[in-house]
């Protein structure tokens, strides 16, 4: 059913469809949107048996989601940002203890300075955490990627992160063809748990494990993910056979098969990318595009198939770790070790920064005309960041330097700090 | 209600017997057919006051359910000593997730448990001290709050024992851990801090909130047993001396509980929706010395240099809970080895 609406509504109706059993959200922006509608379902007893908990804290949240899972019931979350850094605790637990919760991430930066806007941060700091993590390019495919979610999660007793971008998907109203729900019944069979918590066949899950045997279940994590490998395409194939949509899999390629130089990133700036690199391409480059769908488990061999071929990669993302530079360009450099292939790191839209097609355009230009060094902030003010270097040099009390950068900005120009 | 004149055997103890007990008042662990929800052969210390608080606790709430008792774990000794891979001392349904978040973990379970309409299913959340008033304290207020169906009991141990002795939000004024230690004017934990959980639990209106120590397990018992006829949430706090953080000899573990009550440093109570509905009175109300002697973590108190005024001080907070909750019974004053009445 094709509906003009809110991505955060086409998620919650989509979560809606697969029938979850206990829904548990702390609010936190820009996230809110899709709990209050899937609250609002369960009210309404559209949903039952359902229960929504309305927790006091996002470690809350995780923790009902596993008590839930635990014992059997299809358990379901939201977050973002600060809140994903709260639970954190929780959600390696729950990858830990192989319990199947769905949780939708609305991609957010995390503070200080603190933000509300999108970026990928708050996905890069549980990247290690045993979760899948898929993103989202269109409204279309995060709906779509929740109904494939909980099919993975529960087929394969490990939690799924549906990432998809705050604000920029969240708050977007487009046009998305929402799943009947027969199809999802047929689709997503009921949850039948691996381990549960019943009285009648008593279970200790959560012991204690040493030495002898805890990288043993650490590595059966592991293959779990790799099993995800196999699982996700096949189950993105099966999805596209019965709805006609490619919605999930691994990765998506886009006029890259001959391209020389291959623009790699996640989420919705794919959609951005596409239309500079069709500008670039009728200005004669041989330019292409490669989204990752699934960052976790990382599908190298695919990435490496996929940009094989090319001279150089250019990895855009919006995170980065400090201290060293970009996060998927490293994985992306693993997966294409052993080739000649140049990588050029990008980081951009930090902290919710439009990542404009103009900026792109020129960010390619200069990438083929060899001007772009091994890691490049993308409109990066260096007039502000000098200053605030010179005075943090000859000040020691220089003060907080956001407030600085701001000051010097003249008026708060990247959002207002609340 | 009849009386009938009963010999207390436990002479200086007070405490009754089973076999002068009917058979429906006798202890769930007098029962051969008991559940052994924690069974034998863990790893527990010797004179463990928690292992004893808990195998009571849970085999009793087994029996008020009919065996239909799910459990979830906070981190800790309890959990620790309970299940060293690749062993489990737990012929229940039990789960350990986090330290701080086993309130809400349970919610959880009992969300499950309503979708799936099994409302004969019960759920016990338990944690150590630490795990209940400090790092789970956000996580338990919210579950009280919500009102979620849940007994929560904690074993106050009044320190974080597990990691080697430090002090908690339940640590005694004086008392000496390794994170309060014996040195400077002060020796020991501060005074005028600390959180008094039940009363937390209370100030919540939950239907249920009581104490109890493990000298009294018969009490303890009926008070679990109290707490499963109640649906929404519920609070039990149950004092478990432990010897090696306590430095009590760990044959003393019952004497030392029951000193713990009878000085009125724990006073043990009863209450429903917020409102007090019965204490359990001092037989014999005794001064805090005798309970402080028995611990070595109050040695510093007493030796070579000690210091009357913060023994007076401790006897002051226990006249405080004495008046605060009606201890003294007015009605016995029984001398040791006396005849005396119980209701029956």
């Amino acid at each position: 059913m094709l509906a003009q609406i809110e991505g955060s509504r086409a998620v919650a109706e989509t979560v809606a469809l697969c029938r979850p059993e206990v829904v548990c959200a702390y609010p936190i922006s820009p996230q809110t949107h899709i709990i209050e509608a899937v609250g609002v379902m369960v009210k309404e007893g559209r949903l039952a048996p359902c229960e929504f908990i309305n927790v006091e804290s996002e470690f809350a949240a995780m923790s009902v989601a596993i008590g839930a899972s635990a014992t059997g019931a299809r358990a379901y979350t939201a977050t973002a940002s600060q809140g994903l850094l709260y639970m954190i605790e929780a959600v390696y637990n729950a990858a830990g203890l192989g319990l199947p919760i769905v949780m939708t991430l609305a991609n957010r930066a995390i503070g200080a300075p603190i933000n509300i806007w999108n970026d990928h941060s708050d996905a890069m700091a549980v990247r290690d955490s045993g979760w899948i993590q898929l993103f989202a390019e269109t409204n279309q495919e995060a709906a779509d990627l929740h109904v494939q979610a909980f099919r993975l999660a529960e087929e394969l007793s490990v939690p799924v992160m549906v990432c998809m971008d705050g604000f920029i998907l969240t708050h977007a109203f487009e046009g998305v063809d929402l799943l009947e729900q027969s199809f999802v019944d047929s689709f997503l069979a009921p949850y039948d748990p691996r381990q549960v918590l019943d009285v009648d066949h008593p279970v200790s899950i959560g012991a204690m494990v040493g030495p002898e045997a805890f990288e043993e279940v650490r590595y059966l994590a592991h293959l779990r993910q790799l099993e995800a490998l196999e699982r996700i395409p096949a189950i993105a194939a099966e999805f596209t056979a019965a709805t006609g949509r490619h919605s999930g899999g691994l990765i998506h390629s886009y006029r890259a098969e001959d391209a020389t130089t291959i623009v790699v990133a996640m989420g919705s700036v794919l959609g951005t990318i596409k239309d500079a690199v069709d500008i670039r391409r009728e200005a004669g480059e041989s330019i292409g595009v490669v989204g990752i769908t699934s960052f976790r488990p990382f599908p190298s061999a695919q990435v490496r198939e996929a940009l094989g071929h090319a001279s150089q990669v250019v990895v855009i993302e919006k995170a980065f770790s400090i201290g060293h530079g970009g996060i998927l360009a490293t994985d992306v450099a693993m997966a294409l070790r052993g080739s000649d292939c140049v990588i050029r790191e990008v980081v951009a839209g930090l902290g919710g920064r439009p990542i404009t097609r103009q900026s792109l355009e020129r960010l390619f230009y200069r990438v083929e005309q060899g001007e772009v060094e091994s890691l490049l902030f993308l409109d990066l003010d260096v007039d502000v960041v000098n200053r605030e270097v010179e005075r943090m040099r000859s000040t020691r009390h220089s003060g907080p330097s956001a407030e600085n950068v701001l000051r010097d900005l003249g008026e708060p120009r990247v959002g207002q700090v609340s | 209600m009849t009386r009938r004149p009963i010999h207390f055997y436990q002479v200086g103890s007070f405490a009754v017997g089973n076999r002068l007990l009917s058979d429906g008042e006798r202890t769930v662990q007098s029962d051969a057919a008991r559940t052994n929800s924690i069974d034998s052969g863990h790893r527990a210390c010797q004179g463990c006051g928690e292992a004893l608080g808990a195998r009571y606790a849970l085999d009793a709430a087994m029996r008020a359910t009919g065996n239909r008792v799910v459990a979830v774990n906070a981190t800790g000794c309890l959990e620790v000593f309970s299940t060293p891979y690749p062993e489990t001392s737990w012929r229940i349904p039990w789960l350990h997730s986090l330290f701080g978040n086993a309130p809400a973990v349970a919610t959880g379970v009992a969300a499950a448990l309503r979708v799936k309409g099994r409302d004969d299913v019960r759920v016990v959340s338990q944690a150590g001290d630490g795990g209940t008033v400090d790092i789970g304290f956000g996580a338990l207020s919210g579950m009280f709050e919500r009102n979620d169906d849940v007994l929560f009991i904690c074993y106050d141990n009044e320190g974080y024992m597990n990691t080697g002795v430090q002090r908690s939000a339940a640590t005694p004024p004086a008392a000496r851990t390794a994170t309060t230690e014996v040195v400077g004017p002060h020796p020991g934990n501060a005074f005028g801090q600390g959180k008094d959980l039940p009363r937390i639990a209370m100030a919540h209106d939950v239907a249920y909130v009581a104490t109890a120590t493990v000298a009294d397990l018969h009490d303890l018992e009926a008070k679990v047993e109290r707490a499963m006829q109640f649906r929404g949430a519920r609070y039990l706090h149950i004092l478990v001396p432990c010897p090696l953080g306590w430095g009590s000899d760990s044959s003393e573990t019952i004497h030392v509980a029951r000193l713990a009550k009878e000085t009125g440093l724990f006073p043990v109570f009863e209450a429903e929706y917020g409102v007090v509905t019965s204490v359990s009175k001092i037989r014999r109300v005794t001064p805090v010395e005798e309970y402080l002697k028995l611990q070595r973590r109050f040695a510093h108190l007493f030796g070579k240099n000690p210091r009357p005024d913060i023994v007076t001080h401790l006897q002051e907070i226990a006249n405080r809970n004495i008046e605060r909750y009606g201890l003294r019974d007015e009605e016995v004053v029984a001398p040791r080895h006396a005849r005396t009445e119980v209701e029956v």
